[in-house]
């Protein structure tokens, strides 16, 4: 997104190159992902779903990485936790949430994949599947095709640090390097794979460490500041575009919930790590850093918040009052059907 | 009519695809300059250069992935595997991403992408040169499974397959590339995947092969014929989607069924094929559904003497065939 910044701007808006518009912008995603996100564990804990895979403590790192993407033309292959990544590049609340409750016409998958397992060729974000870091090869691809078919499109993917040692992982960063593919890969260290902590995950300090090894940048960003998420996305677009090559970028996130609905984290997380992380939010922060700057004023707010909250109800009202799909499409496209 | 080997009609069809289409690209370990370690990409590289022609590193379930993606962003990917015994790195990428992406996706994405690879036994290639891999990605809905025995039927599954818009395994048994010739007329004909032929007509026992075992089944034909035996033929070509009707319609005719596979016995594809025809010919059946096919010992071993041990041969289809005959 191409943002013009006017000399009523703030200087937090104009350091790094935003608008008021944009930082509002950005701030209303993260809070609607995490609305919709909270949302669906009260759905989950009221029986209504069967399942969550929560993104909350990601959605600043998401919404500040995929920013500078340009929807419509550059491509995302995301993971579960996308649901900021996924808003961010254009699917609606009620594509969220439609894939919550596994409709006939859930945009991500026609209910036939669990919660989480978004995807939407409308929004070139690659389907996700559930075996991890299968998709930086996909995204590695595209890439590929854009390059040969001279676009100009950047492919990015997202994972966990946990996903991110996966032999996929390596195959794939050797030959995005060696071919300067126009690629991204964002991992969004939360420090735990499920249960294992990132100090039984990764030997040296970062996943990012690992880039100089494919000949490849890699940046550490802190995933809870929002504006440094999106300047290092953004800078490392421009490498893309400018034929420069990949880029690592490992954000360093929280994981504010259990890896699912099915897990409790307690068991091998201290009250005392769960509370620290909680006063590092990522929503609060940004929340907080915008006010402090001014761009988020206390009608803007308001504002936000209703509207929030509206849209959180409707797509939820919107979910629950749509159809399951029907057991007779079970056996379509397994293959391209003809067209007569 | 030009008479062509197994390996150049694969070679030509590759060169008039990417001629055809600016999307189709070929990548694989050593496909460039080298053209492969059997030339079935030689001379793409000189012609199409570095973008359409990439020597990948050796990072089989990278081939497999970014072909994958590149196919979701308009490109016609080629990819090859250097030996089939190598494709398991790849698996997960064919069986979880690449079969599943049009059906998890509800349409949303499909993957119009070709995988070759040599397979196949009697080469002298041991364990890893020389395995029949088909059957594992047989059982995969998603995927479709090709294995043409002919220069003329290669040309014309190959041209449909790049131009499928789905998953396609295009195997092609080593030992054939440079043994088999036949006549390949320059048009741009087509063979539509899922159309198995019969290859030699016949009214007494149907053998049912493909690949290498297509032509083995023919010379054990033509060595029975003498002593009166009216053997037909079936070349599937294509394993998935299986041509039911055409199996069905020969076992009802013939009501003898022998299935002829090189690879392992237990669980291989033809155990498949004898489940079809038991379920849906029983009333035709005037023998017992036969399989004869590679012992089960996990590969194939390099000694001449052990691999002769191992390989189906046109003598052991012929004694099979003379034991149904005779039920």
């Amino acid at each position: 997104m191409m943002a013009v910044t006017k000399s009523t701007d703030s200087s937090l808006a104009t350091s790094v190159g935003l608008t008021d518009e944009d930082l509002v912008a950005m701030y209303r995603l993260v809070a609607l992902a995490r609305a919709l996100d909270e949302r669906m564990w009260v759905l989950n804990r009221a029986g209504r779903i069967p399942f969550v895979i929560s993104g909350q403590g990601h959605e600043g790192a998401q919404v500040g990485i995929t920013w500078p993407l340009t929807k419509g033309h550059d491509w995302i292959a995301p993971f579960y936790r996308s649901i900021a990544t996924c808003l961010t590049f254009g699917m609606s609340p009620r594509d969220i949430l439609t894939a919550q409750y596994a409709t006939a016409n859930d945009p991500s998958s026609g209910g036939r994949q669990m919660p989480g397992h978004y995807g939407s060729h409308e929004h070139n974000l690659v389907s996700v599947s559930s075996p991890v870091a299968t998709q930086l090869l996909h995204a590695v691809g595209i890439a590929l095709a854009a390059k040969i078919r001279k676009t100009g499109q950047v492919a990015m993917t997202t994972m966990g640090e946990g996903s991110s040692n996966q032999g996929d992982v390596h195959e794939g960063l050797n030959f995005a390097a060696i071919h300067k593919l126009p690629f991204i890969f964002v991992v969004e260290n939360n420090g735990y794979a499920i249960s294992v902590p990132l100090a039984r995950q990764v030997a040296g300090s970062s996943v990012a460490d690992r880039a100089a090894g494919y000949g490849m940048p890699g940046i550490v960003v802190d995933g809870n500041d929002v504006l440094a998420c999106y300047v290092a996305s953004r800078d490392a677009i421009d490498r893309a575009r400018a034929g420069e090559g990949p880029t690592l970028i490992e954000a360093k996130v929280h994981r504010l919930t259990a890896h699912s609905s099915d897990d409790q984290q307690t068991k091998y997380r201290s009250e005392e790590e769960l509370a620290d992380e909680r006063a590092r939010d990522c929503v609060p922060g940004f929340r907080m850093q915008l006010r402090e700057a001014g761009v988020l004023t206390d009608g803007v707010e308001e504002k936000l918040t209703a509207e929030i909250k509206s849209i959180v109800d409707e797509a939820t009202d919107y979910a629950e009052a749509q159809a399951d799909p029907d057991p007779s499409t079970a056996t379509r496209y397994v293959y391209v059907e003809d067209v007569d | 009519m030009a008479t062509k080997t197994f390996i150049e009609s694969i070679r030509e069809t590759l060169a008039d695809e990417m001629r055809r289409d600016d999307s189709v690209i070929v990548l694989g370990e050593d496909v460039g300059k080298k053209g492969g370690v059997f030339l079935a990409t030689d001379g793409l590289w000189a012609e199409f250069g570095d973008d359409r022609v990439i020597d990948t590193p050796l990072t089989e379930s990278m081939i497999v992935g970014a072909s994958i993606g590149a196919a979701v962003n308009g490109l016609r990917p080629v990819a090859e595997i250097q030996f089939a015994d190598f494709i398991f790195p790849a698996f997960n990428q064919l069986v979880s991403e690449a079969a599943r992406m049009r059906y998890r996706s509800n349409n949303g994405y499909g993957v119009p992408m070709v995988v070759r690879a040599p397979y196949g036994g009697g080469v002298h290639g041991a364990l890893y040169h020389s395995q029949s891999v088909e059957a594992f990605f047989t059982h995969v809905p998603g995927l479709k499974v090709v294995i043409p025995s002919t220069p003329y039927d290669a040309r014309g599954l190959l041209r449909s397959s790049i131009r499928n818009d789905d998953p396609v395994l295009f195997f092609e048994h080593k030992k054939m590339y440079r043994s088999v010739r036949g006549d390949v007329p320059d048009t741009d004909y087509t063979i539509p995947l899922g159309k198995a032929a019969v290859t030699h007509p016949g009214t007494q026992i149907s053998v049912f092969a493909y690949g290498l075992m297509a032509h083995y089944a023919l010379e054990a034909a033509d060595r029975v014929a003498e002593d009166g035996i009216s053997v037909e033929v079936v070349d599937l070509r294509t394993l998935r989607p299986l041509d039911n009707e055409t199996v069905l319609e020969s076992v009802r005719k013939t009501g003898k069924c022998l299935i002829v596979y090189e690879d392992n016995r237990f669980g291989g594809y033809g155990a498949e094929v004898a489940a079809l025809v038991a379920e849906e010919a029983f009333d035709y059946l005037d023998g017992p559904v036969t399989r004869i096919a590679g012992p089960d010992v996990p590969g194939v071993p390099y000694n001449h003497a052990l691999e002769d041990w191992f390989m189906v041969s046109p003598e052991k289809i012929e004694a099979a065939i003379r034991k149904l005959a005779a039920y």
